[in-house]
């Protein structure tokens, strides 16, 4: 998708246009929303929300639930907050996307360039295990992780994300390297250079824009993950399932305050990640359902 | 690369090194993916309770499944939720696309607002959603204090509507992505034909209904295809907004065989209800990807 | 033995031969161009040589070593690429000493042979520049470069040119025939453009459906080529290829032909051999140069026959002017003058020049005369 406005042969009135303009606000508006919510919420003491307008700005400004929610606030028994489980949800996102990454630059590598018989069913098989419904493989994945000693633990996450990771990266830098010219593969393979040499010195060197749109859809995708934390989590939650449990505790006053905070806290790195880089973020989505 | 004769070891070497570099990638895929499907194909025909436990028992798990009533709301509550999400979504994605595509100034402004909630997790979401429809501090009491007194909406907490408020949260998060794959759409029609069909005296709605819409069938598809996806698939949304409640009203597939496999110790019938799952999904996927893959090659 | 020895190699895929026992050995020195239509093969055989793709059958030596299965890279040979596979990372110095430098060639001597090759294709000045900023001609001085620095035994050439516009490629055309006569190396040149197997080679290998239809000098494919297929595939316009019967008259064998206006004429043989034609259909093929204005006949040939036929089309193309019309029911095209004074409808008197007519067996295609 182009950044900038195409010439569209379609023209309209003035007041078709207005009303254009009043369609798209009023979606912004919608979408702002539970943003504005979260936001505001989070910087107001609690009685501000039970007793008073969920809209309006504080009137006593505070960042005590934000700190709440970070180091105090209970998380299933533990009092906590949620600096452990985010920094669970770092080691676990962080190895996991570079191993994805790099597997998937190399499976890419060889499904375009070093094709044999049958290869478009192996690629076929990869990107199919993208779109199976997860529940599908809980059980055995279950069962497989405590035979390994890897359950509940960071490892665990880690090996189950690469897992279920390299059929989307494979696809990004599959399609990618499919427009890369065979011919300079080629010439490369004349002058002597071999297959990881032509990898490193010919094709990486290039491959920037793909890395980069690969390493946000698996960040956003890893760290987003729930099911998966909640399944295999143990003691190692990542940030979204301790954020589940610090919103559904049933115990005590609910400090909706505390809970905004918490959530734009699980929302942040995504959300960085995508004003940072949306224009990778978007087209790493469009080459994920749409043609690559 | 059948090369007869004296192959020299390099290039033997190098002739098998691709295949060797992908072949952990594909027996991982093997085992994780295909192998972990027929083992939960197996469990479903098995006996097992909290733990697998191979004591064959034929069709009784599905069965069982299609005579529980929670299963059976899980299965009306998917039709209705992924209808209405999938029409929602294509509704409003093709709307904003198609308004965003007339020249707006501040497009670049609007766009990555309609978008980011595609970049928030799941439990993010319903978090934000499930306070702000709670009728005691949300919306509900908004609209009461700015003094419109009798104003009632109580759908989160009502067994009857409690699913809208999850296609609601449902559409906020993903309609915007839709929009970006009309929008793409859009741009990639040559503005020849669009000129083409004015000259011939069509008006900007039947410039629409006739021309653009009909070219924009692969969007379609691709959007169909994804939001069916992400709707069988959900899970977390559910957790977090409404956590299957009130009561049992806002099961789904996702929500049932998580309780039933992990908290109900009825890993037979979980087994068997992943199946369906699976199945439902590849009944979308495989021709699509058939598809995809084929075209690719051509 | 030949330097680059092609014996008998077959090329297939599955069940499928795209290349049949294809037979070529080439000197030291010489300029092989390989040319034909897409399809035909030609690309496969020059992969083949380079070690790019596998051998089915046969065998495939240079200078002497049976290099079936052995490593591009170690078959001592360079390769300039249709789209130059310029590597868009690299400078164009880094291009041109990547081969070097991966066959563990001294920083030195790398450096050196650089500048010795830059200064032969006047790139010097480009050494730092990344491909992205250079222009075509440009990139296909450094893809040649490239080829140059390794110094190998044997050149390979995959349609290098057809990625330029028509005047860069005429030039280039020159450039790469002045770099052969000065450095005497021995090159395989794929094109399709059948005007560069003309220019370029010292031999040319016609090829159609993988099979090499006819081996020989420029001269020998033009002036005798082995059947219709080389006959119509090289020159342009392409040779005339009329039906017509062998007559005798007065003991020398005639082509028998009816002009535009159905009246039958008799075209004059060169070649006796024809004497056992007689009687029979054949496929007369005459050049267009062949068919002049009386004025641009060959005068040193000694069989110019007259033909009086009505004019259908003129062309003036400047340096001739190209005449269509009727022979046999066939259109046929003429190379005149550019002044020869001739209109569309008019009767005019050709001269044909049969001493270069080349007659063909209709049912088998092939040549039997000359």
């Amino acid at each position: 998708m182009s950044a900038a406005t195409q010439d569209t042969a379609v023209s309209t009135g003035s007041f078709t246009r207005a009303f254009l303009y009043l369609v798209l606000i009023l979606f912004a508006l919608f979408y702002l929303l539970p943003l504005y919510v979260m936001g505001v919420n989070s910087v107001k003491p609690l009685t501000e929300i039970t007793g008073g307008n969920m809209m309006a700005l504080p009137s006593v400004w505070t960042l005590e639930p934000w700190r709440q929610a970070w180091s105090t606030a209970q998380i299933g028994v533990e009092p906590t907050g949620l600096k452990p489980y985010f920094l669970n949800s770092i080691l676990m996102v962080v190895p996991a996307v570079a191993i994805s990454t790099i597997v998937g630059a190399l499976n890419g590598y060889v499904l375009t360039k070093w094709r044999f018989r049958g290869d478009t069913w192996v690629f076929g098989l990869m990107l199919f295990s993208c779109f199976i419904p997860f529940q599908i493989v809980l059980i055995p994945m279950a069962v497989v992780l405590g035979k390994l000693g890897l359950a509940g633990s960071v490892p665990g996450l880690i090996l189950v994300h690469v897992v279920y990771g390299i059929g989307f990266t494979t696809l990004y830098f599959r399609n990618y390297y499919a427009s890369f010219p065979t011919e300079l593969v080629r010439a490369a393979m004349i002058d002597g250079a071999g297959f990881f040499r032509i990898f490193w010195r010919i094709l990486l060197p290039v491959s920037g824009p793909i890395a980069v749109v690969s390493v946000i859809w698996q960040f956003t995708n890893i760290w987003n993950d729930f099911l998966f934390g909640v399944s295999f989590g143990g003691t190692s939650q990542p940030m979204t399932v301790a954020l589940n449990n610090l919103v559904q505790s049933s115990t005590g006053v609910k400090e909706y305050n505390v809970h905004f905070a918490g959530a734009i806290l699980a929302a942040l790195p995504t959300l960085l990640v995508y004003i940072v880089a949306g224009r990778y973020f978007v087209r790493g989505l469009m080459a994920g359902s749409v043609k690559g | 690369m059948a090369a007869s004769g004296d192959v020299d070891f390099r290039t033997r070497l190098q002739d098998w090194l691709p295949r060797l570099v992908l072949a952990p990638s594909f027996a991982v895929t093997l085992l994780f993916v295909y192998g972990f499907i027929l083992f939960t194909i197996v469990l479903s025909f098995t006996g097992s309770k909290m733990l697998p436990r191979f004591t064959w028992v034929g069709f009784e798990n599905y069965e069982k499944l299609f005579a529980l009533p929670a299963w059976n709301t899980a299965i009306v509550n998917i039709a209705i939720f992924a209808s209405l999400y999938i029409v929602i979504c294509t509704a409003i994605g093709l709307l904003l696309a198609i308004f965003l595509d007339q020249k707006i100034r501040g497009e670049g402004v609007l766009r990555p607002i309609y978008l980011y909630p595609m970049a928030l997790s799941f439990i993010v979401t319903g978090t934000a959603w499930k306070w702000f429809l709670d009728p005691g501090i949300g919306l509900q009491q908004v609209m009461r204090n700015t003094g419109w007194e009798s104003f009632t909406f109580t759908w989160i907490k009502d067994a009857d509507y409690a699913l809208y408020t999850i296609v609601i949260a449902a559409v906020w998060q993903t309609s915007g992505f839709v929009m970006a794959m009309f929008l793409a759409g859009l741009r990639g029609i040559d503005n020849e034909i669009l000129k083409a069909a004015q000259i011939d005296g069509a008006s900007n709605w039947q410039l629409y209904r006739r021309i653009v819409i009909p070219l924009l069938r692969p969007a379609f598809l691709s959007a169909f295809v994804i939001l069916s996806h992400l709707a069988i698939k959900s899970y977390d949304l559910v957790v977090a907004l409404t956590g299957g409640g009130p009561g049992r009203a806002t099961e789904m597939p996702a929500t049932f065989m998580y309780s039933y496999t992990f908290t109900r110790n009825q890993m037979g019938i979980g087994a068997s209800s992943a199946v369906i799952m699976l199945m439902t999904i590849a009944a979308i996927m495989v021709p699509y990807l058939y598809a995809e893959l084929k075209e690719k090659k051509a | 033995m030949g330097f680059l020895d092609i014996r008998n190699v077959t090329k297939s895929y599955g069940s499928v031969e795209v290349l049949h026992r294809v037979d070529v050995a080439v000197e030291e020195g010489e300029f092989l161009v390989l040319v034909g239509p897409s399809g035909c093969g030609k690309s496969t055989l020059l992969n083949m040589i380079a070690g790019l793709e596998g051998i089915s059958g046969g065998e495939i030596a240079i200078k002497g070593r049976v290099v079936n299965g052995v490593h591009p890279s170690k078959r001592n040979i360079a390769m300039v690429f249709q789209s130059y596979a310029l590597y868009p990372n690299m400078t164009v110095g880094q291009n041109m000493t990547f081969g070097l430098e991966m066959h563990g060639v001294p920083k030195p001597e790398r450096e050196e042979a650089l500048s010795r090759v830059a200064k032969l294709l006047q790139i010097d000045h480009l050494l730092d520049r990344k491909p992205g900023q250079l222009s075509g001609g440009q990139r296909q001085r450094v893809a040649m470069g490239r080829a140059l620095v390794r110094n190998p035994d044997v050149f390979l050439f995959d349609e290098p040119l057809s990625n330029l516009d028509a005047k860069l490629r005429v030039d280039m055309r020159t450039e790469i025939k002045k770099l052969h006569q000065s450095l005497k190396t021995t090159i395989v040149y794929v094109t399709h453009d059948q005007i560069e197997a003309m220019t370029l080679s010292t031999r040319i290998a016609v090829m159609n459906k993988g099979h090499v239809q006819q081996l020989g000098t420029p001269k020998e494919i033009y002036d005798t080529p082995a059947n219709v297929f080389v006959a119509t595939f090289m020159g342009s316009p392409a040779m005339n290829l009329v039906p017509a019967t062998v007559v005798m008259e007065g003991g020398v064998p005639h082509a028998a032909v009816t002009d535009a206006d159905g009246t039958p004429r008799h075209l004059r043989f060169s070649q006796a051999n024809l004497a056992a034609w007689a009687g029979k259909p054949i496929l007369l093929g005459i050049r267009p140069e062949a068919i002049t204005d009386p004025e641009g006949a060959d005068r040193k040939s000694a069989n110019i026959v007259a033909l009086a036929n009505r004019v259908g089309v003129t062309e003036p193309a400047g340096s001739d002017t190209f005449v269509t019309m009727q022979l046999s029911g066939k259109d046929i095209v003429a190379r005149m003058r550019a002044d020869a004074l001739v209109a569309p409808g008019q009767v005019f008197d050709f001269a044909v020049n049969m001493e270069k007519a080349v007659a063909f067996d209709p049912a088998t295609e092939e040549r039997i005369a000359p």
